[in-house]
């Protein structure tokens, strides 16, 4: 019997990449997202992933400016 | 079909047979008078070997083309006059900082502004001094004939790529009008592209082109690069023609046309048993120093000829360290100087004795 | 569990950006939530993908995006301020296999490089341009863009911009799409997710067209600048899609994709019998030249001057005298008045031979042989006839005998009057090539030479009017028809 596994994706917003500048947080179509207080190296409040329910649209990571402050993850289950 | 390399050309046409002989890959360029056979012949002759001419929208467009296929690799010119190579210039900086060869030729003509056609040579101070914004020089070589222009855009091509150059072959309206037989040189073969190029045929894709230096440190050691480039240049690269110079009281100097006139002039002098010689710069940048430096033991004066308001005089006195004195002959608006001007002025000098 | 990237850094992209001084290696030098960036990545994306960045070229413009070769893992070019177009052309047309991406803004595309731009997408030039239109200049701090917005308040437009003084905004994709050449023009906006999912099927659309080598392929992007229009990045969307859509609306201007066959351009060929056959003459009957003459004229500059009316072949006699002096193997030079001098009336020029090198390619004294066509030219030209020169001169124009100074000569000939009654006034000027033939065979030429003036004269002739066999069979009539007429007159 064949059974739909189903997919599940995984935000990574890396903190030290992120200038802070929310377009990811406005992106995302679930609200996931969203600059903290804490500060990077750049000194800049950064994004957040809330840790669970990304659909791995991809809204945030073509919506951020920055080359790899942004990386989804799509996990599947081992067989 | 027997084939003959001995061919009738203008200095204009010479100038195409000559760089395409050598290999030349691509012409842009923009009609002017007294340059536009230059962009006639290359339209006819580039197509019929398969290689690009094309005819640009302005002279700031056919540098920048000129710039494109220069970073591809590709020996590549453009021709124009005075006007028009001022306009060049902006490129000209560019290509001169990412030292990309290419070959420039400007057939001079009346100025200042908008001038007239007739030839001058007042663009001398512009090319020789490197013309655009910035500290940077080309090589500027100086054909007085069909055959020189032909055999210099060769040269050109050559010290070009050595030197990763513009270079420049400025002549003025005369030499590129006048026709003469030209004796064609044998066919280069191709020169493939320099590891630098951006050529994925040949190079890998790291190769970058650029002039921007935000960092004043970084920018100063690209000057500095450079310059060492143009002291080695200066140090081996200087050209001349001498002509009855080694025992002359009066050495005559001029380049392009004027050359030529001096030439007369001298054997005229001669004839009279005045000693004169003549110095031909073959090289503007690097200027013949040397070749002035020799002589500075036995001459009363040096003349320069010069159709302008005087601008190659000044590299005769910084060559000659103003040991000896320099007068000019010259004319300007287009007007062009008498072997009997030349004459009268080196007779005058002799009968003052100086 | 197995974890794959779905979502990442584009490889398009350096791993880190090693030519970008400073500490940060990792990021792009653009402003938070700057449009440029986000473009970049859609490019780097698509460049990866396509597996096209051995053979990629990417335009560095002046702008911001002046350090786009920081970060673009494919060869990268710098260009001067709106010349992009201009480079690329270079790029492409020396380079045809190679793909070329044109990246300007709006200052660089639309302001100074206008011209450039619109010529290279008139010729069809094959190579993609993403055009950044974000309605202001970034780089250099806030000023005016062609594509800023009536009413919009900049650091050179502090009052807004207004019509009446600085024109209305730039409508480049409207302008572009009207063209017949470009291949596809689209314009998308960074805005919203959706937006920017169309933006990144137009900019992998425009390098397809690039990589099929069809031709010019154009995607102007609507894109945030928040620093300069002072925004907050959502704010700046907005601005994007409630404002800037109005007046530039999205979508696809022009798409001929399916119809356009690829650019072919032809292959340079190197090869030395292609380049001489191409450059050197044909001899049709072999090699018949460098023959000498010995007669003694030849032994030092003999100075020829030609005068006449444009139109009256003034300056192709002269070129059939210098033909002629080459084929025996002289030295020679012609030097002829150009420009609007020449096709206002008077035309001249100066011929010279010589069995040694030549000196001044100049004859304005000292003139050997002066020939003039018409009375102008004779009052102009005569005072530079030397001590022992000889005239000739048109007789059917020039009515009153000349008066030469002792030792000159001046012979006539009516040669406008021989040429007419010959059947074509045109001809005029070789019945004067034979009448200085007959001249130079009584007074100046050896027999040996004399017997060769007609066959090299015919040889010059031939050659001076290469393909014209009508013109070449009826000049050389002419010439000889001069050459007796002068003989029986001496």
């Amino acid at each position: 019997m064949s059974q739909t596994v189903k997919k599940t994706f995984r935000c990574h917003p890396e903190p030290d990449e992120c200038k802070g500048c929310g377009r990811c947080v406005s992106a995302c179509p679930k609200k996931l997202l969203k600059l903290g207080s804490a500060l990077n190296i750049m000194g800049v409040p950064y994004a957040e992933y809330s840790g669970e329910g990304c659909v791995g649209c991809g809204a945030c990571f073509y919506t951020c400016p920055e080359p790899g402050a942004i990386t989804i993850y799509e996990i599947t289950p081992e067989a | 079909m027997e084939y003959s390399n001995k061919l009738l050309l203008k200095g204009n046409e010479a100038v195409v047979y000559g760089a395409l002989l050598a290999g030349c890959d691509c012409f842009f360029g923009y009609p002017i008078t007294p340059a536009s056979e230059i962009a006639q012949t290359a339209a006819e002759k580039f197509p019929l070997l398969g290689r690009t001419f094309l005819q640009a929208e302005c002279e700031t467009a056919s540098i920048n083309m000129v710039m494109g296929a220069a970073a591809a690799g590709r020996r590549v010119m453009t021709a124009s006059s005075g006007l028009g190579i001022s306009l060049k210039q902006e490129g000209v900086s560019y290509i001169a900082t990412m030292e990309l060869p290419c070959v420039i030729i400007d057939v001079m003509r009346g100025g200042p502004g908008l001038g007239n056609i007739a030839p001058e040579q007042s663009d001398y101070n512009q090319i020789t001094k490197g013309g655009g914004h910035g500290g940077y020089k080309v090589i500027v070589l100086a054909p007085g004939s069909a055959q020189e222009m032909c055999d210099f855009a060769a040269l050109a091509f050559d010290l070009a790529d050595k030197y990763r150059t513009p270079v420049y072959i400025l002549t003025d309206g005369v030499v590129g009008q006048m026709l003469e037989s030209v004796t064609l040189p044998a066919v280069s073969p191709r020169r493939e592209s320099p590891e630098w190029a951006l050529d994925f045929k040949v190079n890998p894709r790291t190769n970058y082109l650029t002039s921007i230096y935000m960092e004043a440190a970084d920018l100063e050691q690209v000057n500095i690069h450079l310059n060492e480039k143009y002291a080695l240049i200066e140090e081996k690269e200087q050209r001349a023609e001498e002509y009855l110079a080694d025992d002359a009281d009066y050495i005559l100097a001029g380049f392009g046309i004027c050359g030529r006139v001096i030439r007369t002039a001298a054997e005229r002098l001669r004839a009279e048993g005045i000693r004169a010689g003549i110095i031909r710069p073959l090289t503007l940048f690097p200027f013949p120093e040397k070749a002035f430096r020799k002589h500075m033991g036995h001459v009363k004066s040096f003349v320069s000829v010069e159709m302008n308001n005087g601008q190659m005089i000044n590299d005769i006195k910084l060559a000659t360290d103003c040991s000896r004195p320099v007068s000019l002959v010259n004319r300007m608006g287009g007007n062009l100087i008498t072997v009997d001007d030349v004459v009268r002025h080196v007779r005058q000098l002799a009968q003052g004795g100086k | 569990m197995a974890e794959v990237v779905k979502f990442g850094r584009p490889k398009g992209f350096f791993e880190t950006f090693e030519r970008r001084p400073g500490s940060i290696k990792k990021n792009m030098s653009y402003c938070p939530g700057c449009g440029h960036g986000v473009l970049h990545k859609l490019i780097a994306e698509a460049m990866a993908d396509f597996g096209i960045q051995d053979k990629t070229t990417f335009i560095s413009p002046v702008g911001c995006s002046v350090f786009a070769y920081y970060y673009f893992d494919c060869f990268g070019l710098q260009v001067p301020h709106g010349r992009s177009a201009a480079a690329a052309t270079g790029l492409t047309r020396a380079n045809p296999d190679s793909i070329v991406i044109g990246y300007q803004g709006d200052g660089d595309l639309a302001a100074i490089g206008f011209n450039a731009f619109m010529q290279a997408a008139n010729r069809g030039e094959n190579y993609c341009v993403f055009f950044v239109n974000n309605a202001i200049y970034g780089m250099t701090g806030g000023q005016m863009a062609p594509t800023s917005l009536l009413g919009q308040k900049t650091a050179t437009s502090p009052y807004g911009r207004n019509a009446l003084t600085e024109g209305y905004p730039l409508k480049i994709s409207e302008m572009v799409s009207q063209l017949e050449s470009p291949v596809y023009v689209e314009r998308v906006a960074l805005t919203t997710p959706a937006n920017i999912m169309k933006a990144r099927k137009a900019v992998r659309k425009a390098i397809q067209i690039n990589m099929e080598k069809k031709g010019f392929a154009f995607v102007e992007v609507l894109s945030g600048c928040p620093v300069n229009l002072k925004m907050k990045p959502a704010d700046m969307d907005k601005f994007i899609d409630e404002n800037m859509t109005k007046y530039f609306p999205l979508g696809v201007y022009k798409d001929v994709t399916a119809e356009r066959e690829p650019v072919v351009r032809p292959v340079p060929t190197f090869e030395k019998a292609d380049v001489e056959k191409a450059l050197y003459r044909e001899l049709p009957g072999g090699d018949q030249e460098h023959e000498s003459c010995d007669s003694e004229i030849f032994n030092r500059e003999l100075r020829i001057k030609i005068g006449g009316f444009g139109g009256q072949g003034v300056l192709s006699l002269g070129l059939i005298m210098a033909a002629m002096g080459k084929y025996r193997n002289l030295n020679v030079s012609w030097l002829p008045s150009y420009g609007p001098e020449m096709r206002g009336g008077t035309a001249n020029c100066a011929v010279i031979v010589n069995k040694g090198p030549i000196g001044s390619p100049i004859v304005d004294s000292n003139c050997d042989l002066l020939v003039v066509l018409n009375r102008p030219s004779l009052d102009k030209y005569l005072p530079e006839l030397g001590e022992n020169g000889v005239l000739m001169y048109d007789s059917s124009t020039i009515k009153e005998v000349p008066a030469v100074k002792p030792g000159q000569k001046a012979i006539a000939l009516n040669t406008g009057d021989i040429a007419e009654e010959f059947g074509n006034l045109k001809c005029a000027n070789a019945v004067m090539l034979g009448a200085i033939g007959a001249m130079l065979t009584k007074h100046y030429l050896t027999p040996a030479d004399a017997a060769k003036f007609q066959e090299t004269a015919e040889a010059a002739i031939a050659e001076c009017f290469a393909g014209k066999d009508k013109i070449v069979k009826m000049n050389i009539e002419a010439c000889k028809l001069g050459f007796d007429k002068m003989q029986a007159a001496l």
